[in-house]
């Protein structure tokens, strides 16, 4: 379980996060939804330490991420898998080796359990026999792909994802949405999705919070926000004239 | 001014991060000899092409200049041994390898910083500034004294061919080569291209390390490096002929 508690954030004279609080529940897949530019990767980044809080509190499972010293900062951050935007691939790696990079900085593990637990996780990504492609040579979905089995080849207890369907066709969107909550369920980890696109909301969405003009502005399950008569919300949500149509 | 001391703190922060203990040999070793290959081996054939033409143009240069016949041929030798130990080979090959070296390290970490790479060292727990810079900078320190070294040894080649086409016999030039040698400044030479090294790469290291922005950011950090380590490298040969053989 995530909590962040009353965190607030400036960039110079841009108040981007007011005193922001909530709880990402362990098992669920966790989402913050909010236009494009209301501090949802912000709050992310600040989560795991990029970015530095003006105030507040961070927690993973109880402990204060931003009071506990470096060295305990990193052991944290092992127990996260990233899943970032554009899939911060190592570019200078192949697929197997990318995956494989966690293993050999933090394990001692031979080659052959590091490569077996490689192609377990290109396996549980559909991505099987892809070991040798560089990034270059990837889609963006099976980049994507590929990042995720990066970032749960630790077997992480927390799994951040940021836009993870930005630049994805909606077939290949509802793929990775998916794969995003089975792992979740599968590992029975913490997940917390940064996102705008209203067919992930649908999806997978089971614990939302809406950011706007840098504070919580709702919170609530998928089937609460369908019904909800929050204006902000609604206006965001049910923007498209297909959404209209489900809500009416 | 504020601008400067803003750059020289966030470059000292970086640097206190970039000097720490790996956090795993065996990767370091293998970032190591990649980075040997990426910032040394790859500048072999540039350093040996560019050594051997300017020795020969400084020897054609000297024998032309030597109107006096009361001048020895052997100075061409002399000459051309003295300005390419000296000042050449350390200083010149050092500012085109800042041009060649910096702007490929300023750009490969910019471009990681840009696409969140850096970010996702950091999120695994690694001390990304030291994963990603300290290889580099302890392989250009490693290995540009011996392209330098290389260098003295083509420019000197170079210089006896241009020699020969300026009627210079090889046995005055090599008389030359040798006459009054003082073995001192190889070490001088070496001395320098080791601060040339640091400076080359860490400061290339640091414009990359803090990119923000895009593909334009990216190749402004690029033209800073090269700008910079220039500056700081004539700088430096400055202050170190000066500390070395005054």
């Amino acid at each position: 379980m995530i909590e962040i508690q009353n965190i607030e954030k400036h960039f110079g004279d841009n108040h981007v996060l007011k005193n922001v609080s909530f709880s990402f529940d362990k098992g669920k897949t966790n989402l913050i939804i909010g236009e494009s530019g209301s501090g949802k990767t912000t709050l992310i980044k600040i989560m795991i330490g990029l970015h530095d809080i003006d105030s507040g509190t961070v927690l993973f499972d109880g402990v204060d991420f931003n009071t506990i010293k470096t060295k305990e900062q990193r052991i944290i951050r092992q127990e996260i898998g990233m899943l970032f935007q554009g899939g911060a691939l190592y570019d200078y790696m192949t697929v197997e080796e990318n995956i494989m990079f966690p293993l050999t900085m933090f394990t001692d593990k031979s080659d052959e359990e590091k490569l077996e637990r490689v192609n377990f996780c290109l396996k549980r990504v559909n991505l099987e026999g892809k070991n040798n492609l560089m990034p270059s040579e990837l889609s963006g979905g099976m980049t994507k792909r590929v990042a995720i089995a990066r970032a749960i080849v630790m077997q992480p207890k927390y799994l951040l994802c940021d836009e993870p369907n930005s630049g994805l066709d909606p077939k290949t969107a509802i793929i990775i949405d998916n794969l995003i909550q089975e792992i979740t369920k599968e590992y029975n980890i913490t997940t917390i999705v940064n996102t705008h696109d209203m067919n992930s909301v649908m999806e997978i969405g089971e614990n939302i919070a809406f950011i706007h003009k840098g504070e919580i502005w709702w919170a609530g399950s998928k089937e609460k926000l369908l019904n909800s008569e929050n204006k902000e919300l609604n206006d965001f949500v049910f923007a498209s004239e297909l959404f209209k149509r489900i809500k009416s | 001014m504020i601008k400067l001391l803003h750059h020289l703190g966030l470059y000292f922060i970086m640097m206190k991060k970039v000097i720490s203990t790996p956090e795993k040999w065996s990767v370091f070793r293998k970032q190591l000899v990649l980075e040997m290959e990426k910032v040394g081996l790859n500048s072999v054939s540039l350093v040996i092409i560019l050594s051997f033409f300017v020795g020969a143009v400084v020897s054609i240069q000297t024998a032309f200049n030597m109107t006096s016949p009361l001048l020895p041929a052997y100075l061409v030798g002399l000459a051309s041994r003295d300005s390419l130990i000296l000042e050449f080979s350390p200083t010149m090959i050092s500012l085109i390898l800042a041009g060649k070296v910096g702007s490929s390290i300023a750009s490969e970490i910019g471009s990681m910083r840009i696409t969140e790479q850096i970010d996702a060292l950091e999120i695994m727990g690694i001390n990304s500034a030291s994963f990603l810079i300290l290889p580099k900078i302890i392989a250009a320190i490693f290995f540009f004294p011996l392209l330098i070294i290389m260098s003295m040894g083509v420019g000197m080649i170079g210089a006896w061919a241009g020699g020969l086409s300026s009627n210079v016999t090889t046995a005055d030039f090599m008389y030359g080569l040798t006459y009054q040698f003082q073995p001192f400044y190889i070490t001088y030479a070496v001395v320098k291209t080791i601060f040339f090294a640091f400076i080359i790469s860490s400061v290339s290291a640091y414009f990359g390390y803090y990119t923000k922005g895009g593909a334009i950011a990216v190749g402004k950090a690029g033209t800073s490096a090269v700008v910079t380590s220039s500056i700081l490298i004539l700088l430096f040969n400055y202050i170190l002929t000066d500390i070395i053989l005054s």
